[in-house]
C-alpha cells in the first residue's frame, strides 16, 4: 500500500478542485451570491477572493437569473465559469437561461458554438430549511438535453467530478450536498479528474444491488453495514453522473445479483429512480431480475419544518435495511 | 468612423428583399414553422451595426433577419438556414427563429422574448476579463481587448425581469454592453402605451444610473449616432448604456397575426415613415448618391436574394444519420 492519502471535506474538495483549476487555468472564475469574502453560504470558497481577487471570484446582487445569464454569456466568448446559486430550489429563477438558452445553443447553431460552464448547487434536506431550501431537483436538469448533470456523493469524487466538469466543454449542473459538505475522506492532493459518466461500485455484494445518488450513497453504505450482519451482502453503485449515465456498470451489477433497489433524496415521482429502473428493465439484466425493480426516494410532499417529520420525509439507513432486507429476502 | 451611406442604404434593401422574399416562400409553402418579419424597422438594424467593429458581437431576437444580414452573414447561407438546409448556418436546426452566424460576430436570433438580454451581460463580463493582462495573449489569433457586445431586444422584453437584472449587473460593472431596444409599439398585440407607465423606455435607464436615449428608429443617421455613443462608452469601460428606437412593424408580429388590435390606418401611417426610402430620398437629396445609383442597388440586393434562394433551393437536405450532432459537444 502507497502511505496514506490525508482526508479532507466534501467541502475542502470542491473548494480544492476550483482552487486548483484558477491556478491552472486563468479562463476560470467563480460567480455568485456571497461568494466572496462572506465564502458562499456554506463557506464553499472561503479564502478563494483573498487569492484571486475580486475579478475572478465575483459577488453578484441576488439575481439567480443574472448569475445564469452571467456565466452562459461569459462560456460563449470562451470563458470557464462556475456558477453558484445558494440553493438548488433558487436554480427555479434561472430555470429559462439554463434551459432555453445555455442547454440548447450549441444544438441550434449547428454545432458552431461551445458553452462550458459549471453550475455548482446545493440541495437536499436535513437542515431544518423547510419546503423552498431543501429540494432535490436534479431529475428537471436530467431531463434537459444539452446539459450534464453530476452528484457527487463522497469528497474524492467531488474534487475529481469538478475538475471534469469545469474542463468540459458542456454546461454542467452540479449538485452538492449539503449534509455532506462536512463528511471526509481521502483525497489525493494532485489534480485529478473523474470522467463524466463513469459510475462506481462503492461497495460489492452479490445479494442485491442498492442504486444510490448523493448523500443516499453514504446512507446505502452504512445500511449494507448493517445488513451483512445479517448476512445480506449488498452491492452498492454510485452513477455519479446522472447524465450521461453510465448505464453499463448498472447493468452489470443488477445483472449479477438479480435484485434492484434504488434511491434517492427527491420527490418519487418523476424523479430520477424512475429513469434508473427503466434503464435496468430495458436491459439484458431484465432477464437476471429475480423480483420487481423498488424505488425507495422522497416522499410526494415538500419538506416540512418539524424535525421528526422532516426526517420521515426521505430515506433513512433504517428504511434503507427494511426495503432492502425485504427484497433480499424474497418477500417482494 | 466614416460612414458608407450607399452601404448602408443597399443593407437596408437586402433586408426587405430578404423578408419579401422570406414572406413569399412562406405562402408558397417552401417553408415551414413561423417567421418574424422586421420590413419597416431596417434603419434600427443598419444604424446600430454600422456603429460596431467587425470584430464587436451582437445577440438579436426572433425579429432578426435584419440584424443577421446587417451583421455581414452570407445570403447564400442565411437563406439555407430558412429553408432548413445542410449549409445553411445551423445546419437547418435553428431556422429563422434561431440564427446564428457566430464567426461573423452574431452570437444567435433568440425563440424566446428576453431570453438573450442576460446572456448579454455575460458576454459583456467575458469581454471585461479579456482585458485583463493574463488573458490578454490567451486566444490565437490575438483578440482585440476592447470589443463591446451590442445586445438587441423588443419593448416587450423590457417588461421582464432578465431585463432589470442584466441591466443591474452590467450597470454595477461597467461591462462593455450596448442595449438596443427596439419599440416596435407592440407585444404581439399588446401596445406600449398599456404595457408602459412611462413615457419612455429608455428613462428606465435612470433607475441603474446609466445613460438611456430614444431616437427615431426610422431615421438610421440618428439610430447610428446614438449607438456610436453608447459603443464608444462600452467601448472606454465606462459601461452600457440603454439606447431606445423608436419604429414600427409593418407585418403582423408572426404569421399568425391577424392585425385585429390596431387599425389599416395606423400602419399606413408608419409606411409613410418608411426607413429606407427616407435614407435614399436624403442620399439623393445631399448628392451622396444619384437615382440611377439607387436603383442599382435595389436591383442588385433583389437580385442576391434571387440568387440565395437558386442556392438554398439547390443545397442538401440534413441527413438522419446526424440528427443527433450538436446536441454536446
Amino acid at each position: 500500500m502507497s502511505e496514506a492519502v490525508r482526508e479532507i471535506t466534501y467541502l475542502e474538495a470542491i473548494r480544492e478542485a476550483l482552487r486548483q483549476e484558477m491556478q491552472r487555468d486563468e479562463r476560470v472564475f467563480i460567480i455568485g451570491e456571497d461568494v466572496g469574502v462572506y465564502g458562499g453560504a456554506f463557506g464553499v470558497t472561503l479564502g478563494l477572493v483573498e487569492e484571486f481577487g475580486e475579478e475572478r471570484v465575483i459577488d453578484t446582487p441576488i439575481s439567480e437569473y443574472g448569475i445564469a445569464g452571467a456565466i452562459t454569456g461569459a462560456a460563449l466568448v470562451g470563458m470557464r465559469p462556475v456558477g453558484e446559486i445558494m440553493f438548488m430550489d433558487f436554480t427555479t429563477f434561472a430555470m429559462e437561461q439554463l434551459v432555453n438558452q445555455a442547454a440548447k445553443m450549441r444544438f441550434m447553431f449547428g454545432g458552431t458554438i461551445e458553452v462550458p460552464f459549471v453550475l455548482r448547487t446545493p440541495a437536499g434536506s436535513g437542515t431544518g430549511a423547510a419546503a423552498q431550501h431543501s429540494q432535490s431537483l436534479e431529475a428537471w436538469f436530467v431531463h434537459v438535453p444539452g446539459l450534464k448533470v453530476v452528484a457527487p456523493s463522497t469528497p474524492y469524487d467531488a474534487k475529481g467530478l469538478l475538475l471534469a466538469s469545469i474542463r468540459d466543454d458542456n454546461p454542467v449542473i452540479f449538485v452538492e450536498h449539503k449534509l455532506l459538505y462536512k463528511i471526509k475522506g481521502p483525497v489525493p492532493e494532485e489534480p485529478y479528474t473523474i470522467p463524466l459518466s463513469s459510475a462506481e461500485v462503492k461497495r460489492e455484494g452479490h445479494d442485491l444491488t442498492i442504486v444510490a445518488t448523493s448523500i443516499m450513497v453514504k446512507r446505502s453504505l452504512e445500511a449494507a453495514e448493517q445488513l451483512a450482519r445479517e448476512g445480506i451482502e449488498a452491492e452498492v453503485v454510485d452513477p455519479r453522473t446522472l447524465k450521461p449515465l453510465d448505464e453499463e456498470t448498472l447493468v452489470r451489477s443488477v445483472t449479477k445479483t438479480g435484485r434492484a433497489l434504488i434511491v434517492h433524496e427527491a420527490c418519487k415521482t418523476g424523479g430520477y429512480g424512475g429513469e434508473l429502473a427503466a434503464v435496468i428493465a430495458g436491459s439484458e439484466a431484465f432477464d437476471y431480475l429475480d423480483a420487481p425493480i423498488v424505488r425507495l426516494a422522497g416522499r410526494d410532499m415538500p419538506i416540512p419544518y418539524n424535525r421528526n417529520l422532516e426526517y420521515h420525509t426521505v430515506p433513512q439507513v433504517e428504511d434503507i435495511v427494511e426495503a432492502a432486507r425485504q427484497l433480499a429476502r424474497g418477500r417482494i | 468612423m466614416s460612414l458608407n451611406k450607399p452601404d448602408l442604404l443597399h443593407q437596408m434593401v437586402t433586408i426587405r428583399a430578404f423578408e419579401e422574399m422570406a414572406e413569399q416562400l412562406y405562402t408558397l409553402g417552401k417553408v415551414h414553422g413561423t417567421m418574424h418579419l422586421s420590413i419597416g424597422m431596417e434603419a434600427s438594424a443598419v444604424g446600430a451595426i454600422a456603429a460596431l467593429r467587425p470584430d464587436d458581437l451582437i445577440l438579436s431576437t426572433h425579429r432578426g433577419h435584419g440584424h443577421c444580414i446587417a451583421k455581414g452573414a452570407d445570403l447564400n447561407r442565411m437563406m439555407a438556414e430558412f429553408m432548413g438546409k445542410e449549409n445553411g448556418y445551423c445546419r437547418g436546426r435553428g431556422g429563422s427563429m434561431h440564427i446564428a452566424d457566430v464567426q461573423g460576430g452574431n452570437l444567435g436570433a433568440n425563440g424566446v422574448v428576453g431570453g438573450g438580454i442576460a446572456t448579454a451581460m455575460g458576454v459583456g463580463l467575458g469581454l471585461k476579463m479579456q482585458r485583463r493582462g493574463d488573458l490578454a495573449g490567451f486566444w490565437k489569433p490575438a483578440r482585440s481587448a476592447d470589443r463591446v457586445i451590442l445586445c438587441f431586444f423588443g419593448d416587450g422584453a423590457a417588461n421582464l425581469g432578465p431585463f432589470h437584472e442584466s441591466l443591474n449587473m452590467a450597470a454595477i460593472w461597467k461591462l462593455p454592453v450596448v442595449y438596443v431596444c427596439e419599440n416596435n409599439q407592440y407585444a404581439m398585440s399588446f401596445p406600449v402605451k398599456k404595457a408602459f407607465a412611462i413615457e419612455r423606455i429608455s428613462d428606465r435607464a435612470a433607475a441603474y444610473g446609466i445613460p438611456g436615449v430614444t431616437v427615431d428608429g426610422n431615421d438610421l443617421l440618428a439610430v447610428y449616432e446614438a449607438v456610436s455613443q453608447a459603443v464608444e462608452r462600452a467601448r472606454a469601460g465606462e459601461g452600457p448604456t440603454l439606447v431606445e428606437n423608436v419604429t414600427y412593424r409593418w407585418r403582423g408580429h408572426s404569421k399568425s397575426d391577424a392585425n385585429r388590435y390596431r387599425t389599416k390606418e395606423e400602419i399606413e401611417a408608419w409606411k409613410e415613415k418608411c426607413p429606407i426610402r427616407r435614407f435614399r430620398a436624403r442620399l439623393i437629396e445631399e448628392g451622396t448618391l444619384a437615382e440611377e445609383e439607387a436603383e442599382r442597388i435595389e436591383q442588385e440586393a433583389y437580385a442576391a436574394i434571387e440568387a440565395a434562394v437558386q442556392f438554398a433551393e439547390a443545397s442538401p437536405e440534413p441527413t438522419l444519420e446526424a440528427i443527433e450532432e450538436g446536441v454536446y459537444a
